[in-house]
């Protein structure tokens, strides 16, 4: 029962950030002064800017305005594409599977090699394989994911010629990215999961498993992972979550497709709906991951069951 | 005697690291024999607790360096690789600890925890495990096994959890089992119950029984044989009943004296200091005189009428209030300048929430607080003023309730500082005077917290109370976490000051050992409410209310010629103070025993109890 009314309450709290979301990508829109002048090619005259504003339903009053947009989005229907005159979700939909391509790939192997090195540096923590390790996760965080990318180029592509350095299509050509994408997770999740069970290592319960005669290594899965696992998997399903909304930097440098292309051009090209298409979507799914997370967690952590 | 069970020859630990090494345990020997209990019994920091895990080799090996014998059944443990010690512990050995509350894994059941072990040590299925488990949980006296066995560590009260503990330590019929402090963290009445636990398994199960603990009237009640430990040394050992008799060691014969012992006040109405021995010369500093009466007065210092303090607990998305806990129900007391008013009772009986509605640290739901004359409640945030200069809080972790980066000296100054009752250069002058007041070096003012003991920061915490010169000082568990030794020297200082200010305690505690030395009178409490309150000697010698008499019973008594006298335990476990939002308390009745002994007239659920005999 508490179990179900805290999933209830999750739910109903994603519910109000959507609203929120839509409230601000809506009047974002009034931020940069009128719409219709802002839209318009500048050398479009007054009369031009006075259709297109009536057409687009920019004169009516503004609650109007924002329901006729809200009751757009529940339908599906984020508007047309100024740019390419067709509705902004297809579009939007186009790009998803290449992103999200990218996204669970970058997440696939930055979470399991990170889980893995994060548990072997926990159990030998201060020794030499530690130290290699906290050394390898500190650089990838520290580094900015162009210039690995640039670097990734340029060993892969360009001296050594074993990859493609951009586009999409053959499984060769997704290597580079996900590699470059994820490296900063890979080392976030390292160093989380370093943390977290050296922390749980130390509790009073292992002492007691120790007691008990368990191995060690039944120790580490059965006894602390469990408990470790529970901080790491939030961080986790916000990493997936912002990967999902476009990998920006990392789609444009390999000619990469996805959402985050797409907002980045349709931002260059004062491109609107497909703006806040773009952005409600990102958050759409920041929701989710997020509400996901939490009934994974009523399933790790017994304190919330009941 | 026949052959010991395990026996420990010359056991030294180190721990080094960081180029430095420091022996904390210097050639420790004992032996136990089967079915005997050995006490290991010493202050904090005497390797007691470090003896134990080095004897389990549970110690980490990359910082602690463990030589000597360890024998059991004719092998060495210390000699032992890893993987066959790991065929000891829990199996030959097994181990229960002085947390229950953070000693079981939080994610998996309590079934799961217990059954492990059978999986380990003998091979057993999960199925036959379960079976076996079950009947490991009736042997703990774990009512309602089934349900249990599905359930988590965290719906389990403190005593339970302590019992899955001890199910586990049994599951693989150990032939010893090395108890740490395991009642230290429990309720009096639970401690029974545990020790009662322990002292019925060793019979049924022939074990012999490793017992370590800071508490001599658990010593008495529990050990065959007592070693006293000190600074790492076994300092004194013997029977327990000859030991108490005549100690040898001054060490022991200090430890001896300085533990309150229930009773020892009888046929005396004032409370009196603890005639304390010097652990170096052994000799006594004082007789244990009773202080002097408390002026009379007509008028109350303090005046407490039907004050009750709610916390709501809420629920759901919008955090409607399901319910409330009930933390403190219309109590009502007076307390007299230079009077000390003990709050007694078991953990969550409201009696540290009153103290706090009293100091405006909680806020109260309703009724009155009058200090002086004036209703402390009614005071708005501008006038609590008056409130701070006159009422002065100790609390229970000197090691919390210090900033580590302020100097001792500013501590102390800053009442004074903050209230602006004086300038820095008086504020210094009078820090100067209070440390000598409370037993340390006016010098010592320039030192950081971390460079004193427990004792001397809780005196510190005593300066830095006093420092306003208050009329009334709310002491909760001040002394609680001080080792014996220490604990009976602060209760002499707060007795010393309350003579010299004509100081007014409330003294919150569970122990009713102290508070039989400190405290005029006593006010029982039990799930928020006041059950009986009077003079201590009517308390304690002629207690009315069933759980008054449980909390008594419940105490042990550093008496080993006692230890025959097998009291009747009560099992109940303490209830909590949660009701519905609409619940209405109900209207209480009282009876007076005696001039100002009084106690509330109980119903019948106390009755066909076994403590309320």
């Amino acid at each position: 029962m508490k179990a179900l009314s805290f999933i209830a309450g999750r739910a109903l709290q994603g519910l109000i950030v959507m609203i929120g979301v839509s409230l601000i990508v809506f009047f974002a829109l009034f931020l940069t002064g009128d719409p219709a002048a802002v839209m318009m090619p500048p050398e479009a005259s007054r009369a031009e800017i006075e259709a297109f504003r009536h057409a687009m339903g920019y004169d009516d009053p503004i609650l109007v305005q924002y329901l006729r947009f809200a009751g757009g989005v529940l339908s599906g229907d984020f508007g047309r594409s100024l740019r390419f005159q067709r509705p902004a979700v297809d579009l939007l939909f186009e790009r998803l599977p290449a992103t999200a391509l990218l996204a669970i790939t970058a997440l696939l192997w930055s979470s399991l090699l990170g889980f893995v090195l994060g548990t072997v540096a926990a159990v030998r923590q201060n020794g030499a394989v530690d130290f290699v390790i906290r050394v390898i996760s500190l650089l990838g965080q520290a580094i900015p994911v162009f210039w690995l990318a640039l670097l990734l180029i340029i060993v892969f592509s360009l001296n050594l010629r074993w990859l493609p350095s951009g586009g999409i299509g053959t499984a060769q050509q997704l290597i580079l990215p996900s590699l470059a994408l994820g490296a900063y997770y890979f080392s976030a999740i390292t160093r989380l999961v370093r943390a977290s069970l050296i922390e749980v290592l130390g509790e009073n319960y292992i002492r007691t498993a120790r007691a008990k005669g368990i191995s060690n290594f039944r120790i580490v899965v059965h006894h602390a992972l469990r408990n470790a696992l529970i901080p790491v998997l939030t961080v986790q399903g916000m990493y997936f979550a912002s990967l999902l909304g476009g990998a920006l930097i990392t789609e444009i440098i390999f000619a990469w497709p996805g959402i985050g292309r797409l907002a980045v051009d349709s931002i260059q090209t004062k491109d609107f709906p497909v703006v806040q298409a773009v952005v409600l979507f990102a958050a759409f799914t920041f929701v989710v991951t997020n509400f996901l997370v939490d009934v994974a967690y009523v399933f790790l952590n017994p304190r919330i069951r009941l | 005697m026949s052959e010991p069970i395990i026996r420990v020859e010359n056991l030294e630990v180190s721990f080094f690291g960081q180029g430095t090494s420091q022996r904390v345990v210097h050639g420790v020997s004992f032996d136990i024999a089967p079915r005997e209990t050995l006490a290991l019994v010493g202050e904090s920091g005497s390797g007691k607790s470090v003896t134990a895990l080095a004897m389990m080799r549970l110690l980490p090996r990359e910082t602690a360096r463990i030589t000597g014998r360890v024998s059991l059944a004719g092998r060495d443990l210390l000699a032992m690789s890893e993987a066959a010690m790991r065929g000891v512990r829990g199996n030959e050995i097994a181990m229960i600890f002085q947390e229950p509350m953070s000693s079981l894994n939080p994610a998996l059941t309590v079934g799961d925890q217990i059954s492990e072990v059978l999986v380990q040590h003998r091979a057993m299925s999960f199925r036959e495990a379960r079976a076996e488990t079950l009947r490991l949980l009736d042997k703990a006296r774990i009512a309602a096994a089934a349900r249990r066995f599905r359930e988590y560590p965290h719906q389990l009260s403190g005593g339970m959890r302590q019992r899955v503990m001890i199910a586990i330590a049994l599951a693989c019929r150990p032939k010893l089992l090395i108890a740490d402090e395991p009642t230290t963290a429990l309720d009096v009445t639970i401690q029974a119950q545990i020790l009662a636990l322990i002292e019925a398994l060793r019979e049924e199960e022939d074990l012999a029984v490793l017992f370590i603990t800071h508490d001599m009237g658990v010593v008495a009640e529990i050990a065959d044989r007592t070693a006293v430990m000190a600074n790492g040394r076994v300092v004194e050992a013997g029977e327990t009943a000859a030991l108490f008799r005549a100690p040898r060691e001054p060490y022991t014969r200090a430890l001896l004296a300085a533990v309150p012992r229930l009773g020892s006040m009888r046929g005396t109405r004032l409370p009196a200091r603890f005639p304390l021995v010097d652990p170096r010369t052994g000799k006594t500093d004082g007789t244990g005189e009773p202080v002097a009466s408390p002026p009379a007065a007509e008028t109350p210092l303090l005046r407490v009428r039907d004050l009750s303090a709610r916390f709501d607990m809420a629920s759901g998305f919008f955090g409607r209030v399901t319910g409330r806990v009930h933390a403190a129900e219309n109590v009502s007391f007076d307390l007299f300048a230079g009077e000390t008013l003990a709050l007694v009772g078991e953990s969550g009986c409201g009696k540290s929430t009153t103290g706090r509605a009293i100091m405006r640290l909680t806020e109260a739901a309703s009724g009155k607080v009058e200090l002086e004359g004036r209703d402390v409640l009614a005071l708005k945030r501008a006038e609590l003023r008056f409130l701070r200069e006159r009422v002065q809080m100790i609390f229970q972790d000197p090691f919390a309730s210090l900033d580590p980066r302020m100097r001792i000296g500013a501590a102390i100054a800053e009442p004074m500082l903050v209230h602006g009752l004086a300038s820095r250069e008086d504020a210094r002058k009078k820090v100067a005077e209070l440390l000598p007041r409370v037993g340390l070096d006016p010098a010592m003012a320039a030192r950081y917290p971390h460079e004193f003991s427990g004792g001397q920061r809780q005196r510190i915490c005593i300066a830095r109370a006093l420092a306003l010169a208050p009329k009334l000082i709310v002491a909760d568990e001040a002394v609680s976490a001080l080792d014996v030794s220490i604990k009976a020297q602060v209760i002499n200082l707060m007795l010393d000051l309350q003579q010299d200010f004509g100081l007014a305690f409330l003294f919150i505690s569970h122990d009713m050992a102290v508070v039989e030395r400190i405290a005029h009178r006593v006010a029982v409490m039990y799930l928020g409410e006041i059950v009986e309150i009077g003079p201590r000697a009517a308390i304690f010698e002629n207690p009315q209310h069933p759980c008054t008499r449980r909390l008594l019973a419940a105490v042990p008594i550093p008496d080993p010629a006692r230890k025959g006298l097998r009291r009747v335990i009560d099992e109940t476990e303490v209830k909590n103070p949660i009701r519905p939002v609409d619940h209405v308390p109900p209207l209480r009745q009282w009876r007076t025993v005696s001039p100002g002994h009084e106690v509330q007239v109980f119903g019948k659920e106390w009755h066909d109890r076994p403590g309320a005999a």
